[in-house]
């Protein structure tokens, strides 16, 4: 069920390590380290909880304490685009419901879960605070507004040729779905 | 170089206008510009609250004149470059008229926000910025600044309304030599969004006002907590603050006055009950954002167990007005115990959705169909939920209740963060109270039982009325469980969490009685009591809703039309949105 990101070079693993003894000792920091870990792998693997137990010499059971209560953390890898569908007032109210289930029906997921292919992961979200464009949602860090299910469908299936395609460099470039 | 006026031209890009497509323009336009520049400069800016018209563009020419786009995509961007900017055209089919939506408006927060490059500390002191605290840290006495707040009538712009002057005055008087300023960032309410829209758009508003603040309570550091689904936010104080301390207005020895004050940021982690402000300190020192029992407060012993001061977003920004205008300025709007203005975020079923900012005391129904123009499709608007998951929804007969703490208060509502989210015929309030209940229960925090348990089970309740399986005793047993909530409940969260509930109780008694004793939802969103139907004359027999129907209930001829068995039908409503007819009706 992993899906080892290609992305994760040794670097970065060596950049979250500096920063985990650059802040050791320093008051607050738990929740940066959680951070960090999590923009290095995708997710906090059990090692880096590990890792961050040792260095701050907070007991793990504290820091899977502060882990699970927050929502951003994830104990599981995700796919290479994280889906997050909002469902705020006025999402909800412009008819985001079903846009749960128009991402359900075409990725074959449902909430907090991630494709079979390892492409996509499905979560929902309380407010992107764009309510004026609702029903919206974001693929990664881009926000698409004014939704209807085939508009969802469409924009599914475009990511997905393009993950099954080699990108184009203008593509990656222009930052295009 | 060519003569050519100075030209600049803006494009919209808060979280909004980047979600309608705004970096394309702006991008776009760079590539135009670039091929033959002509002295005109291409600026990103914030959000100028004009929402439902993204993305926006202005340009603004020589004389002083200002033309602002609305709607704009790269080809419409194209066709103003090559007839406004270039040959002088203004292109007015798609020119937005300010007067439509800035009508009854008056800007103290969001003064800048579409006004200026948000990326650049000179436009910002260009108008004025810094200058309240050069003024503070020169003129005044921390005391006389406390004065001038407390005398403005400045409350909490986050919620609960607490005079800020009053914390202010506490926090200083607070023997400590450590003390701290908290900037509350995290806006959690789903429906609201203006303190994005001024992190965005104009970030050293907030960090000027938080400086004033520490000048006034004699703190040294401060935190500037930012909900992490703000990305954008997030990068753009970044910034801001790298500006702010390279030129002596944040750090050591600010404008060579021997006041230090250095800012933090922090990125919130994803809870709702962290907008609580013993929650939020706890989340800044790593752990759980659970709240504590008060007193003591915050003030008294807050961050780390120092006197903290914790303020908005909003308030922050309104700090250097009041102090460069003068608190009768800013006293000069409002009513007899709240002054000032409040941001607004207008969405749902309304015509101009986006940010609007209002002298308070203006009526609700001023600020939905005269700034807002009505919902879109002409009907009266049934409610207004105000306050978002704390607050509470006012039917139409309320609507001339002004924009005043105390009265909304009265009302079973609150001014809240300033959601204002707007709901017509089509809206279900039983529906909005379960949606509400729904977030309310996932973001406690669980500490106190009946918060934990008690929005549980009216969840529950209200799960099962929009099922159609209410019972006739239910909205009793709602109305009794959220009384128990409100009082037993430690924090915010838990003390308002049934307020949703309580006012559609209130107000909507009619809608939970068809409910429950019709088994019929009268806005047709409670899919289990609604039946669906093919209306034969505008089906065209296409069968796109025959490959969608989860339940293979829907059968006829191709191009003929189609019919759905009701005996098979899950009422999942696949087809109605599929259908593109519009054949499909729910009854």
């Amino acid at each position: 069920m992993a899906h080892p990101r290609p992305d994760i070079g040794a670097p970065a693993v060596h950049a979250f390590g500096r920063m985990l003894w650059r802040h050791r000792g320093e008051p607050g920091m738990l929740i940066p380290l959680l951070q960090a870990a999590q923009d290095t792998y995708g997710y906090i693997p059990p090692p880096a909880v590990e890792q961050i137990a040792q260095v701050t010499g907070i007991p793990a059971s504290e820091v899977y304490g502060v882990i699970t209560f927050y929502k951003q953390f994830r104990l599981k890898p995700v796919g290479r685009h994280l889906i997050r569908l909002c469902k705020g007032t006025a999402c909800h109210v412009q008819g985001a419901e079903m846009l749960v289930q128009a991402v359900g029906d075409e990725l074959k997921v449902g909430p907090d879960e991630t494709t079979e292919d390892g492409v996509f992961t499905f979560t929902i979200v309380a407010c992107l605070g764009c309510c004026s464009l609702a029903p919206v949602l974001m693929v990664d860090d881009r926000t698409y507004g004014k939704l209807t299910t085939q508009k969802v469908r469409r924009l599914l299936r475009q990511y997905r040729q393009r993950a099954a395609a080699p990108a184009s460099p203008a593509a990656v470039a222009a930052g295009e779905p | 170089m060519t003569e050519a006026p100075v030209r600049s031209i803006l494009v919209g890009l808060g979280s909004c206008g980047l979600a309608a497509g705004g970096q394309a323009v702006y991008d776009r336009c760079r590539g135009l510009l670039g091929a033959q520049p002509n002295g005109t400069v291409l600026k990103p800016t914030g959000c100028i609250g004009l929402c439902y018209r993204e993305v926006l563009v202005e340009v603004r020419d020589g004389a002083g004149r200002r033309t602002l786009y609305g709607e704009v995509t790269p080809e419409r961007a194209e066709r103003i470059i090559a007839e406004h900017v270039r040959q002088g055209r203004v292109v007015t089919e798609w020119v937005v008229d300010p007067e439509e939506a800035f009508t009854k408006q008056q800007r103290i927060v969001l003064r800048n926000c579409g006004v200026i490059d948000p990326t650049r500390l000179e436009e910002y002191q260009a108008r004025d910025g810094y200058r309240a605290l050069e003024q503070a840290l020169t003129a005044m006495t921390p005391a006389q600044v406390i004065a001038v707040i407390a005398d403005s009538g400045l409350r909490g712009r986050g919620g609960a309304g607490f005079p800020t002057g009053t914390k202010w005055r506490l926090a200083q008087a607070a023997k400590d030599a450590v003390k701290y300023i908290i900037c509350n960032g995290d806006e959690g309410d789903p429906g609201a969004f203006m303190d994005r829209s001024v992190l965005e758009g104009d970030p050293h508003s907030v960090l000027e006002g938080m400086a004033i603040a520490a000048y006034a309570i004699g703190a040294s550091a401060g935190y500037l907590y930012v909900r992490a689904e703000y990305p954008e936010a997030v990068r753009r104080l970044r910034q801001a603050i790298g500006q702010a301390e390279r030129h002596g207005l944040l750090g050591a020895n600010i404008l060579g006055r021997g006041f230090d004050f250095r800012v933090a940021l922090k990125e919130g982690a994803g809870a709702f009950v962290c907008g609580e402000e013993t929650a939020l300190i706890a989340s800044i020192e790593g752990k759980r954002g659970m709240p504590r029992v008060r007193p003591p407060f915050p003030v008294e012993a807050g961050l780390w167990g120092h006197p903290t001061s914790i303020n908005n977003v909003e308030t922050f920004a309104n700090v250097p007005w009041i102090i460069l205008h003068g608190a009768e300025a800013f006293r000069a709007y409002g009513t007899a115990g709240s002054k000032g203005t409040k941001v607004f975020a207008l969405a749902g079923k309304v015509r101009r959705g986006g940010l609007v900012e209002v002298p308070m005391g203006i009526t609700i129904r001023e600020v939905i169909t005269e700034i807002g123009g009505g919902t879109p499709s002409g009907r009266p608007f049934k409610a207004v939920q105000m306050g978002g998951p704390s607050g509470g929804c006012l039917p139409a007969a309320l609507a001339e209740t002004p924009i005043d703490y105390e009265q909304l208060a009265a009302t079973g509502a609150i001014m809240g963060s300033g959601g204002m989210v707007v709901m017509d015929d089509s809206t279900c309030m039983v529906d909005v109270a379960r949606f509400f209940l729904s977030f309310t229960q996932n973001e406690s925090c669980g500490k106190c039982t009946f918060c934990r348990v008690g929005t549980k089970r009216m969840l529950e309740i209200l799960e099962r009325i929009c099922a159609g399986q209410g019972r006739e005793e239910d909205t009793t047993l709602l109305a009794e469980l959220g009384e128990q909530i409100k009082v037993s409940s430690l924090c915010g969260l838990g003390q308002t969490a049934p307020n949703p509930v309580l006012t559609t109780l209130r107000y909507f008694q009619d809608e939970y009685r068809a409910h429950i004793l019709d088994r019929r939802c009268p806005a047709k969103v409670c899919l289990p009591l609604v039946q669906f139907w093919i209306e034969a004359e505008r089906c065209n027999g296409c069968g796109l809703c025959v490959a969608v129907c989860a339940a293979g209930a829907i059968h006829g001829e191709r191009k003929q039309p189609h019919r759905i068995d009701p005996e098979a039908c899950v009422k999942c409503a696949r087809c109605l949105a599929e259908c593109r007819q519009g054949a499909i009706e729910k009854r």
